[in-house]
């Protein structure tokens, strides 16, 4: 078989335009020929000859072009003739032409104007759908975990154990890391403001205050909301892809018992222990920076410590832990509940649920604290 | 007389301490429709995927048009695979395009067409694999499993390969798609000349258009050649195969056969 590419030579014939397709004419070679193609411009009603018979390859690509051209190129006043073309050639020709019915490429776009409004429309009631069902997987799961505390056996303690080391203790090293940092960044920041007013040793209620309150509570949150809240949204969600989800319906057995449970319950007690670690942690780091840039020896920062703070403040910060992890797992479990089709929908949902935990935490975290001055803490 | 257009020499595949082939060889006719078959586990799916280079081989020597893939680094590799086209066992069809724009995606990605003629070529395939037009701007989660197969195909061939490979074609189609995807298939080898290599299962495509049957067990390509051959073969798990009562009722063999 020859190697030339496919080519068109014009031979002038008299009053006619005689053209001879030889080479390999195939999806290859296209673009080139397309171009040949379209470069052609006979004069007025002048008839064609296309002689096919130096053609060494022919696939549906070529066979299209020829047709396309043969149809660009003939007009009532003008006749176009094939001669010479091979009967496997002209088969194919005339099945691939018979084929062809235009078809969309993809879902047509529609009015710009319309699709801004419809989506604005589509998003604002999706989101008071989301709000809706959510509220009812809520109250599922509550049922769910009320009916498995009457009969404990119910509670798959060794999914639990296994979500308390993927969620907790694997995540204690980046967690105790960042708080260390911060413990560092909020001593040499707020040392540089109070030493203005030579206030440099109140720099320890600043950091205990905010750390044992907010920040520890609210950081280690919104690490594990990025760590396990997408976890648990990925791993549900290719689940329900591969309907094992459905097949634990069809066995009688209760997606929310078996999958949602656990995660939340385990969530739930271990993230009051990571703040745990993130307090000290954060505290740690801020005695180091005391230490060294301050000249404040870890003995007086105890001792300013324990008078500043008492019980209530760290109890303020933990307890607010447990609510923010049902949000979290509750959150990575909807969502991935709720993915369907393709693996794109899997991607989608699990960025939803680490948006979607997040705001909750802090909007969680702002109700908190208008409870908390409330009561007066 | 046509030659060999894949022929694989003392191929080893091996997972862990599962050796999957050894010493297999195989020879694809130019032109001809193959079909491979054989248990669950012995490596059709492998043997494929080895051939497409999606595999690297253990051992052996594996030439697909005379040239070793195994060989061939950046432009030359490409040139190779765009001569053939695959279909995956449920389409594998890329979940975030239209099925037009899935056939395009090759297109796009070797060649520099116009627009227009891209189009064209994608509304040629979907008719030619027998999806109706509006298939075209439909995404792969909207279809069928019988149409995604149907559209893997248009893909499979949007670059006019020389061979097609086909992983279980038929699978998960019910009788009377199964048989109209046989059809299809046939009629696409004959149009386009093409040399096809289809893992099955299904007697009934084996029967309708396979012109040679590869048996594969014990590590190695155990009988190759024509129905007629296959049930020539003394082969307990071949007998079997090929003379159970699925054979019959597929129709490979009709009177009692011989013992």
């Amino acid at each position: 078989m020859s190697d030339t590419r496919g080519r068109i030579e014009t031979i002038p014939a008299g009053n006619r335009l005689e053209l001879r397709l030889s080479g390999r004419w195939e999806v290859g070679c296209a673009a080139e020929l397309e171009s040949a193609l379209a470069q052609l411009r006979p004069p007025g009603d002048q008839p064609v000859l296309i002689d096919l018979s130096c053609l060494d390859r022919l696939d549906t690509t070529g066979a299209w072009l020829i047709h396309r051209s043969i149809e660009g190129l003939r007009s009532p006043q003008r006749s176009v003739t094939l001669t010479g073309a091979r009967a496997e050639h002209e088969q194919l020709i005339a099945r691939v032409s018979g084929l062809y019915q235009p078809c969309e490429i993809q879902p047509p776009p529609g009015n710009a104007l319309v699709r801004l409004v419809t989506r604005l429309g589509e998003n604002a009631l999706t989101i008071l759908d989301i709000a809706a069902s959510f509220t009812a997987f809520i109250g599922l799961t509550t049922i769910s975990l009320l009916r498995s505390l009457l009969k404990p056996r119910r509670l798959r303690f060794n999914a639990i154990t296994v979500h308390m080391e993927a969620a907790g203790i694997n995540a204690l090293p980046i967690v105790s890391l960042i708080s260390f940092l911060i413990g560092i960044v909020m001593v040499y920041q707020g040392a540089f403001q109070l030493a203005r007013f030579g206030a440099q040793i109140f720099v320890i209620d600043l950091l205990a205050f905010s750390v044992l309150r907010e920040l520890g509570v609210l950081l280690t949150s919104i690490v594990v909301a990025g760590r396990s809240g997408s976890a648990f949204a990925a791993e549900i969600g290719s689940m329900k892809l591969h309907e094992e989800v459905d097949a634990m319906r069809a066995l009688g057995m209760d997606p929310v018992e078996i999958l949602v449970l656990p995660r939340v319950i385990s969530l739930m007690v271990v993230l009051p222990l990571l703040v745990f670690t993130a307090d000290i942690m954060a505290l740690l780091g801020g005695a180091m920076m005391c230490w060294i840039s301050l000249d404040i020896a870890p003995d007086l920062f105890l001792q300013r410590l324990r008078s500043t703070v008492d019980l209530p403040t760290f109890w303020i910060g933990v307890v607010k832990a447990p609510f923010f992890a049902a949000l979290i797992a509750l959150t990575g479990c909807y969502e991935g509940l709720q993915v369907s089709g393709s693996a794109e929908s899997v991607g989608r949902h699990t960025t939803r649920a680490v948006v979607e935990s997040i705001f909750l935490v802090i909007v969680a975290d702002a109700l908190f604290s208008i409870l908390i001055t409330i009561l007066g803490l | 007389m046509p030659g060999p257009i894949i022929r694989i020499r003392g191929l080893c595949n091996a997972f862990g301490d599962q050796i999957v082939h050894q010493d297999l060889d195989l020879d694809v006719m130019e032109g001809e429709v193959l079909g491979v078959v054989g248990g669950s586990g012995t490596g059709k799916s492998v043997l494929l995927r080895s051939i497409i280079g999606l595999n690297a081989p253990a051992a052996g020597r594996i030439e697909v048009f005379g040239q070793a893939l195994a060989g061939l680094q950046g432009n030359a590799r490409r040139g190779l695979e765009q001569r053939w086209g695959v279909l995956f066992q449920d389409g594998a069809l890329f979940s975030a395009l239209t099925v037009a724009q899935n056939i395009e995606a090759p297109l796009k990605e070797h060649l520099s067409l116009s627009r227009a003629l891209m189009d064209q070529i994608a509304a040629v395939k979907i008719a030619m694999v027998g999806l109706g037009p509006e298939a075209g701007s439909k995404f792969p989660s909207e279809l069928s499993g019988g149409m995604r197969k149907r559209a893997g195909l248009a893909r499979a061939l949007a670059m006019d390969p020389e061979i097609v490979f086909l992983d279980e074609p038929t699978a998960g189609l019910d009788p009377i798609g199964a048989a109209a995807f046989d059809e299809l298939i046939g009629s696409l080898q004959r149009q386009m000349g093409l040399t096809v290599f289809m893992v099955t299962h299904d007697l009934d495509s084996l029967t309708a258009i396979c012109d040679r049957i590869a048996v594969l067990a014990e590590k190695r390509v155990l009988a190759i050649g024509t129905m007629a051959d296959m049930l020539r073969q003394d082969h307990p798990w071949i007998r079997e195969y090929f003379h159970g009562p699925r054979a019959r009722a597929a129709g490979v063999w009709t009177e009692t056969p011989g013992t």
